[in-house]
C-alpha cells in the first residue's frame, strides 16, 4: 500500500497541475478549490512552495480521532478514507488536522480528504510529489 | 463562460463607484480573449478623446477554456495605447487567468478616474474600490508585499500593480502581474496610473462541475503528454528564450548598441548558457502550465564596506537581455539583471526602456542632446549610469526625461535623432533585425510587436526570399494568432495547439465548433481589430520607418525601403480584401 509524499518541494515550479488533476479526477470539478492537495507560497512568489496535503499519519490519526461518527477510516499505510454515508459534515476533522490538510467542500458539505491515489504525482512535471511504498 | 451561454462581464466605473455585472448572450461569436476584449473595447472606447482621458476603458479578458488545459494561461488586456495612440493589446501570464475564472468573470471593463489613489479588490461577487493613498509612490515589488498581507485569497489570487513610472504616466509603463509576469508592452501601466489605480487584486472560489469527465480528461492527458514528453516545449523550460542570444547575434540579427551593429561581440558573455551557469536559481510556471519557462536569475550586490550584501532575484528572458544588454553594450549577466531589477521596481516595459536609453546614448554621442540634459554621461556598457537613468526616466526627472517618457518616437521627433529612434509606429522594437518580414511584420502587426505575426521567424525560415510569400505568411500567422489569442493560449505553445488540438480541447468541454467555424471566428476578430485601428487613425502605409533599419545590414543584408513599401502596400490590400468579406 502506498502513500503520497511531497519530497522535493524545492523543485516545485508552481504550475498547479497537481491541484487541477486532483480536483478533476477525484471530484469531477475544474476548480482547484476541490483539490485535496494545495500548493501555497510563503512570502509571495519569491518564497518557497509548500504542499499542504495529508501527511499519512499512521498510529495516532487526529482527524479520525476527532470524527464523532467513524466516517474517517484509517488506511493501513497511513491517512484515512472517507465513508461519505457516515459523514455528517461537522467539520471537526478540518479543525483537528494540524497541517490544515483537510478541506471542506461548501457544495457537498463534506470534507475533501486525500486518498493517496497519486494522480497528483503522476502529473507533477518535476517529481516533487511521489507515491511511495509505506516506509520508503 | 465554460458550459454557459452567457458571457459574464464586470463593469467598474471609478468615477461614480458603480459596479455592474452583465450576463451577455451576444458575445459567444468572439469565443473570448482577444475577440471578446476587442468587442468590449469597440463598445466603450472614445476615439475622439486622448488615450489617457478618464473615459477611456481598460479591458481584461480570459477565454472559454482558460485554466483547464495546459498552457491556456494568459489574460489579454486591451486599451488605447498611450504610447502609439492606437490599438493597445498586451498579454500576461501568472495567476490572473485562473483568478478571474475563479472570481467568475470572463472580462472586466474599467472606466473613469478615481477621486484619489485607489486599488480595486475583486473577490468573486464582491468588488471594492479601496484607498491606496498609503501605497501610492511605492515600487512595484513592495506594493505586492503589502497587498499580499492585506487581501484574502493566498494561493489562488492574482495581484496586478504599477510602479512609480505608471503613476507618472510614462507612456511605456507596465503592469506587473504576480511578481514575475507583466502586461509589458504599449503602456497599460500609464493607463492605470491615469485612473489613479495602483493595483488590482483578483480572487474567488467558484467551482465548476465537469460535464463529461472522460472526454475532458482524455483531452487533458493528451495535451499534457505532448507538453511534457515531446521536444515541443523543451527549449522554453531548459535554457529558456535566452537560448537565442548567441545564435541571433551570430546570424547578424541582434540589434546592438542602438542598432549601430547587428551582432554583439560579447554575446557569449550574456548568453542563455552564461545566465544559467552564473545566475539561474529556480524556474517557475504560470498557473496551469507544466513547462515552467520563467527563469529566475539571482545576483548579489555589495552595499557597504566589509561583508554587507543584498541579493536580488529577477526573471530574465531573451528580449530583456537584448534591450538591457546588447542594445546598451552591456556584457555581464549580473549587470543585465541589475537593469532588469530597475525596470521591474519602477514598472516600465523592459524593451521600451532599453530602446529609449539606447537612443539617449546615441543622441549624446552625436551631440543632439547634452549631458546637462541627460544628467549622466550615458555610454554603452556603463551599467551604473543606466541604472540611474532608469530611475530618472521613471520619475521624469527633467524636461529631457519628460520627453523620453513620452516614448522614443516622441523624443526623436522633438529633440532630433528620429533616424535612429528604434521604433515602429511608436512602439520600441523587439530584439530582431532579421530582414523584410520582421520589419514589415512590425509595421502591419496589430500591436507592432514580434508576437503579432512572428516576422523574425519568417525571415529565418524562408530559404529564398519571396516578397509575396512573406506577406502571405505574415497575414496567415496574424490571423491564426487571433484564434489562439481568443482562447488566450500562451504563444510558446503555438506549435502544440494545432487546429486539431484546439478542436479536441474545445469539443471535450462542450464547444462543438468545426475547423471552418474557427477560421470564421479568426477572421471576425481580425476584421474587428483592423476596424478598431482604422477608427484610431492608423494606416500602415503612413508609417515612417527610421533610416537606421536601412543603414545597418540585417541578417539578410541591407534592406531597401522600396521593397518594404511594396510589401506593406500588398499587406494593406490583403486587409482590405478581408474587410470586404462577409463574415
Amino acid at each position: 500500500m502506498k502513500v503520497l509524499r511531497a519530497i522535493e518541494m524545492n523543485r516545485c515550479i508552481g504550475c498547479f497541475s497537481c491541484m487541477i488533476t486532483c480536483a478533476a479526477v477525484n471530484q469531477q470539478d475544474h476548480s482547484i478549490m476541490k483539490s485535496a492537495i494545495r500548493i501555497k507560497t510563503s512570502g509571495g512568489l519569491t518564497g518557497k512552495f509548500i504542499a499542504i496535503v495529508c501527511q499519512a499519519c499512521k498510529d495516532d490519526v487526529p482527524c479520525a480521532e476527532a470524527c464523532p461518527t467513524g466516517a474517517l477510516v484509517k488506511r493501513q499505510a497511513g491517512g484515512v478514507l472517507l465513508d461519505k454515508e457516515k459523514c455528517v459534515g461537522c467539520e471537526r476533522c478540518v479543525a483537528a488536522c494540524t497541517v490544515d490538510a483537510i478541506y471542506f467542500d461548501l457544495d457537498t458539505k463534506r470534507p475533501i480528504v486525500c486518498k493517496h491515489c497519486g494522480v497528483c504525482a503522476r502529473f507533477c512535471p518535476h517529481g516533487c510529489l511521489r507515491l511511495l511504498e509505506e516506509g520508503q | 463562460m465554460l458550459y454557459e451561454k452567457a458571457t459574464k462581464v464586470l463593469y467598474i466605473d471609478l468615477a461614480t463607484g458603480k459596479i455592474e455585472i452583465k450576463q451577455r448572450t451576444d458575445l459567444a461569436i468572439y469565443l473570448g480573449g482577444v475577440g471578446l476584449a476587442s468587442k468590449l473595447l469597440a463598445e466603450t472606447m472614445r476615439p475622439e478623446l486622448p488615450p489617457l482621458a478618464p473615459e477611456q476603458p481598460m479591458v481584461l479578458a480570459i477565454g472559454a477554456i482558460s485554466g483547464i488545459y495546459p498552457l491556456i494561461t494568459k489574460t489579454v488586456a486591451m486599451f488605447i495605447s498611450p504610447l502609439t495612440g492606437e490599438l493597445g493589446e498586451s498579454y500576461a501570464g501568472g495567476r490572473l487567468a485562473l483568478a478571474l475564472s475563479m472570481a467568475g468573470y470572463d472580462a472586466v471593463v474599467i472606466r473613469g478616474k478615481a477621486s484619489r489613489p485607489s486599488y480595486i479588490a475583486i473577490d468573486g461577487g464582491n468588488v471594492e474600490i479601496k484607498d491606496a493613498r498609503p501605497i501610492w509612490g511605492m515600487d512595484s515589488d513592495v506594493v505586492g508585499q503589502f497587498l499580499r498581507d492585506s487581501e484574502e485569497g493566498s494561493g489562488k489570487r492574482s495581484i496586478l500593480r504599477i510602479g512609480p513610472a505608471g503613476e507618472k504616466m510614462v507612456k511605456f509603463a507596465s503592469v506587473c502581474v504576480d511578481t514575475y509576469r507583466h502586461f509589458g508592452r504599449l503602456g497599460l501601466g500609464a493607463l492605470m496610473g491615469s485612473k489613479l489605480v495602483k493595483a488590482i487584486t483578483v480572487t474567488g472560489d467558484k467551482t465548476t462541475k465537469i460535464k463529461d469527465f472522460k472526454e475532458y480528461f482524455r483531452a487533458y492527458q493528451t495535451i499534457f503528454k505532448s507538453v511534457t514528453e515531446t521536444d515541443l516545449m523543451a527549449k522554453y523550460h531548459d535554457l529558456g528564450t535566452s537560448i537565442n542570444v548567441e545564435s541571433i547575434s551570430a546570424l547578424g540579427a541582434l540589434p546592438t548598441k542602438n542598432l549601430t551593429d547587428n551582432h554583439f561581440d560579447d554575446a557569449e558573455q550574456i548568453s542563455g548558457e552564461a545566465f544559467a551557469e552564473e545566475n539561474l536559481v529556480r524556474k517557475l510556471a504560470c498557473t496551469g502550465c507544466p513547462v515552467g519557462c520563467i527563469h529566475i536569475g539571482q545576483f548579489r550586490r555589495k552595499f557597504d564596506d566589509g561583508y554587507d550584501y543584498e541579493s536580488v532575484s529577477v526573471a530574465y528572458d531573451y528580449e530583456l537581455i537584448y534591450s538591457l544588454g546588447a542594445l546598451l553594450g552591456i556584457s555581464k549577466t549580473d549587470e543585465v539583471l541589475q537593469l532588469i531589477e530597475a525596470v521591474e521596481k519602477t514598472g516600465m516595459d523592459a524593451i521600451s526602456a532599453g530602446v529609449a536609453l539606447a537612443w539617449a546614448t546615441e543622441s549624446l554621442i552625436q551631440g543632439i542632446v547634452t549631458e546637462a540634459e541627460t544628467l549622466l554621461p550615458l555610454t554603452y556598457g556603463n551599467t551604473e549610469n543606466y541604472y540611474q537613468a532608469i530611475l530618472y526616466l521613471s520619475a521624469r526627472k527633467n524636461a529631457f526625461y519628460q520627453a523620453l517618457g513620452e516614448g522614443t518616437r516622441f523624443a526623436g521627433a522633438k529633440l532630433g535623432g528620429e533616424g535612429f529612434a528604434l521604433q515602429v509606429a511608436g512602439n520600441e522594437i523587439p530584439g530582431y533585425h532579421t530582414g523584410y518580414a520582421n520589419l514589415v511584420g512590425l509595421t502591419v502587426g496589430a500591436r507592432h510587436s514580434h508576437l503579432c505575426n512572428a516576422g523574425y521567424a519568417v525571415d529565418q525560415s524562408l530559404k529564398t526570399f519571396d516578397e509575396n510569400k512573406a506577406v502571405n505568411t505574415l497575414f496567415d500567422e496574424e490571423l491564426e494568432r487571433c484564434l489562439l489569442n481568443s482562447l488566450v493560449i500562451c504563444l510558446f505553445a503555438r506549435k502544440l495547439y494545432t487546429r486539431e488540438t484546439v478542436l479536441k480541447a474545445l469539443n471535450a468541454t462542450g464547444y462543438l465548433l468545426t475547423d471552418d467555424e474557427l477560421t470564421t471566428i479568426a477572421k471576425r476578430i481580425y476584421s474587428m481589430k483592423l476596424r478598431l485601428k482604422e477608427k484610431l487613425g492608423f494606416d500602415p502605409r503612413q508609417v515612417k520607418l527610421p533610416q537606421r533599419f536601412f543603414k545597418t545590414p540585417s541578417m539578410n543584408g541591407l534592406l531597401e525601403s522600396s521593397i518594404v513599401e511594396r510589401m506593406i502596400n500588398r499587406y494593406a490590400e490583403k486587409c482590405s480584401e478581408l474587410l470586404a468579406e462577409k463574415i
